[in-house]
C-alpha cells in the first residue's frame, strides 16, 4: 500500500532559500528512513506532511488525503515526535501524554488507558507516574514516543529519535521502532542524518540532499548483488592485478581487494586458474554487494 | 500482527473508539487550562499563590458579609470591592497568566499541540476563556459569599434579597470586565517569553507603571485631561467604564462627558489584545 505520494513538491521559504524542490516519490507501507544531512529539507518535508507549512507548488497526499484542505484527517492519522525537546518538566509522564492524547480527540478514559498503554510499549510503565524533569535523555525521547502513539495513528513521523542517546538507549530505541513498523501494523517514517542506524530498522529509503531527491528505493534493491568479483589473496595482490590484468579483466584495487567485473559466469573460473598459477592463498572470492552507504559517498560525504 | 508464539505480551492493540472533533479539543483544554490556573492537577507549589490570593479575597468577603450582617454596614459595594482588590487581582494575573502559556513556549510543547487537529486560534481562545473564567471565579465567588451574607439577614424579606440580587448582577458583569481585559493584557504579555519570572514582571510593569500616568493626567489644570486621565491605565479605565454605566454614584474623579469613550477603549483594547494574542500564535504554530 502507497502511504505518502509526492509529486513535484517544492517549498520555498520567504528569501527564496529552496528547501524542498521538486520531489516526487511514492513510498510504500512499512519502515521509512528519510536521510540527508542537515538542511536537506527533512524538517520541511515533515511539517508539509502535516499540513503546519503549505508546499509552494506540487503535490502531496498522505493516505490519499492532502494535508493542506484536509488537515484534520490527515492529523488524526499521523503522530509526530520533534527532533527537539519538547517537555514540560513538572508533569508526570501518564499526565502529560493523557493530555496529548485528548489533544488528539480522544475521550477522557480513553485517553487514560491508551496513554498508559502508550507508555508501557516504550517501556515507561514503572516510571510513568514521576515528574518528567527528573528524566534521563532517554526516558524523555521515550515520552515523546509515546505522546506520538497515544492516539493509535497509522502514522509515526519521528525527526532524529535517536538524538542525544548513547549507544545502548540508541540500540533500544531502534529495536522500539523497529517493532512498531512490524509488529503494531504502524507505518513510520524516521528521520535521520545517520544513515548507518536507519538502514537497519528500514524498509526503504528515501535519501534528499539539497531539497532534491538522491535516491528512493527498498532496502533489498540498495543492496542487491552486484556484477563486481571481490577478490582477496594473503599475498601477491599486484602479481595477482598484474596476471588478471593480463588476462584482458579490468582490475581495480581496493586496500587488499581487487575488484572485478563479472563478464561471465567463466570470470570465476579465469581468475581461479590466475591465483593457482601464481600459486597464492585465495582468501575470498565473492560476488560483491552494494552497501546502502556507497549510494551516498560519492555525493555526499560529510555526514553519512 | 503480534505473533503467535509470544504470550507475556498481550501485544500493540489498535484504537477503535471514538475521535473528537476540535471543538471538544477546546472544551478539554480550556478545563485543563482553568484547572492549572489554580493549581489543580499540579504540584503543592504551583497551588500555593493563586490560592493565598483567592483565600485573602475570600476572607476579605467573608469579614464584609459578616459585618453587613451584624451592622448592617456596606463598606464595600460589588463593584466596588473588584477595584478595592485591584492589585491581588495584578498579583494573580501575573502568576496565573504566565502558567497558561510561558510554560508551553519555554517548555516548547506548542509543536506537539499543533501537530494535532487542534489549531492555533483554538489554542488561544481555549486559553483565554479559562484565564478569564479563572478571574471572574476568583471576583465572583467572594462577591456572592457578600450577597449570601446581606441576603440571609436583609430585613425586608424577599423584595430586600431582590434589591441586593440587583446589586449582585452588576457587580459580577464588572468583574467580568475586568477578568475579560486583564485576562487579555496578561496573556499577550506572557505569550512574548517562555521565562514566567520575565512574564509576571512584565505583566506587573504593564499594570504598575500606567498608574503614575494617570496621576499625572490628573494633576494637569485642564478638566477635560482629568476626565481623560483613566483612559491611561487599565485599572482606572475599567473603573472609568464602571462609573459610566453605572452613573457615577461613587466618582473617584469625573468623567465628564467622555463616559462613551471609556466603553469604546475598553471594548477595543480587549478585541486588539485577542486579535494579537492570535497573530501571534499563528506565527509561533508554524513551528
Amino acid at each position: 500500500m502507497t502511504i505518502i505520494v509526492t509529486d513535484g513538491l517544492t517549498k520555498t521559504y520567504g528569501g527564496g532559500v529552496n528547501a524542498l524542490a521538486d520531489l516526487t516519490v511514492a513510498v510504500d507501507a512499512g519502515v521509512i528512513g528519510l536521510v540527508g544531512a542537515n538542511g536537506a529539507g527533512k524538517s520541511t518535508f515533515i511539517k508539509i506532511m502535516l499540513g503546519l507549512v503549505p508546499p509552494s507548488g506540487g503535490t502531496v497526499r498522505v493516505f490519499d488525503l492532502d494535508p493542506v484542505t484536509e488537515t484534520d484527517q490527515v492529523r488524526a492519522r499521523v503522530g509526530y515526535m520533534p527532533e527537539n525537546d519538547c517537555l514540560p518538566g513538572d508533569v508526570s509522564a501518564s499526565e502529560f501524554v493523557t493530555h496529548l492524547g485528548r489533544m488528539s480527540g480522544l475521550p477522557k478514559t480513553a485517553a487514560r488507558e491508551r496513554a498508559s498503554e502508550a507508555l508501557r510499549h516504550v517501556g515507561l510503565y514503572e516510571e510513568r507516574y514521576r515528574q518528567i524533569g527528573g528524566y534521563s535523555t532517554g526516558m524523555k525521547q521515550r515520552v515523546k514516543l509515546a505522546q506520538a502513539l497515544v492516539h493509535d495513528p497509522d502514522l509515526l513521523l519521528l525527526d532524529e529519535p535517536t538524538n542525544g542517546l548513547d549507544p545502548a538507549g540508541r540500540d533500544a530505541m531502534l529495536a522500539l521502532i523497529h517493532r512498531i513498523g512490524n509488529e503494531f501494523g504502524i507505518s513510520v517514517v524516521v528521520c535521520s542524518h545517520l544513515l548507518g542506524e536507519v538502514e537497519r530498522i528500514c524498509d526503504s529509503l528515501i535519501a534528499i540532499e539539497g531539497g532534491r531527491l538522491l535516491r528512493a528505493d527498498r532496502i533489498s534493491s540498495m543492496t542487491e548483488a552486484s556484477d563486481i568479483l571481490a577478490v582477496e589473496v594473503s599475498d601477491g595482490t599486484d602479481d595477482l592485478a598484474a596476471a588478471l590484468t593480463g588476462m584482458g579483466l579490468q582490475v581495480t584495487r581496493d586496500g587488499r581487494m581487487l575488484l572485478v567485473p563479472m563478464e561471465s559466469d567463466s570470470s570465476y573460473d579465469r581468475i581461479l586458474r590466475a591465483v593457482a598459477d601464481l600459486d597464492l592463498n585465495l582468501h575470498r572470492l565473492d560476488q560483491r554487494r552494494h552497501r546502502v552507504a556507497e549510494l551516498f559517498t560519492k555525493k555526499e560525504t560529510a555526514d553519512v | 500482527m503480534s505473533e503467535a508464539g509470544v504470550i507475556h505480551d498481550i501485544g500493540y492493540q489498535r484504537y477503535r473508539g471514538p475521535r473528537l472533533g476540535r471543538l471538544a479539543l477546546q472544551q478539554a483544554l480550556y478545563v485543563q487550562g482553568l484547572r492549572a490556573a489554580f493549581g489543580l492537577g499540579r504540584s503543592a507549589k504551583a497551588k500555593i499563590f493563586p490560592w493565598l490570593v483567592a483565600g485573602i479575597m475570600l476572607l476579605v468577603a467573608v469579614i464584609l458579609a459578616a459585618i453587613r450582617s451584624q451592622t448592617g454596614q456596606v463598606i464595600f459595594t460589588y463593584m466596588q470591592f473588584a477595584d478595592q482588590m485591584s492589585l491581588l487581582i495584578i498579583f494573580f494575573v501575573a502568576i496565573v497568566a504566565p502558567q497558561l502559556v510561558s510554560r508551553d513556549l519555554r517548555s516548547n510543547t506548542l509543536p506537539l499541540y499543533f501537530s494535532r487537529p487542534l489549531r492555533a486560534a483554538d489554542y488561544v481562545l481555549a486559553k483565554y476563556a479559562a484565564m478569564t473564567t479563572s478571574m471572574w471565579l476568583l471576583l465572583g465567588v467572594p462577591q456572592f459569599i457578600m450577597f449570601l451574607g446581606a441576603a440571609f439577614t436583609t430585613k425586608d424579606g424577599f423584595r430586600g434579597v431582590w434589591n441586593e440580587l440587583g446589586d449582585l448582577v452588576p457587580g459580577l458583569g464588572y468583574s467580568l470586565l475586568w477578568a475579560l481585559m486583564f485576562a487579555g493584557i496578561g496573556l499577550l504579555v506572557a505569550s512574548f517569553t517562555g521565562k514566567q519570572a520575565f512574564a509576571a514582571g512584565g505583566i506587573v510593569a504593564v499594570f504598575m507603571m500606567t498608574t503614575p500616568i494617570f496621576g499625572v493626567f490628573m494633576s494637569l489644570p485642564s478638566t477635560t485631561a482629568n476626565s481623560l486621565a483613566g483612559l491611561t491605565s487599565p485599572m482606572f479605565l475599567i473603573a472609568g467604564v464602571g462609573q459610566w454605566l453605572g452613573g457615577g454614584a461613587d466618582a473617584e474623579w469625573d468623567l465628564g462627558r467622555f463616559g462613551p469613550i471609556y466603553g469604546i477603549e475598553a471594548f477595543c483594547l480587549i478585541v486588539s489584545c485577542v486579535l494579537l494574542l492570535l497573530a501571534r500564535y499563528r506565527k509561533v504554530a508554524s513551528l
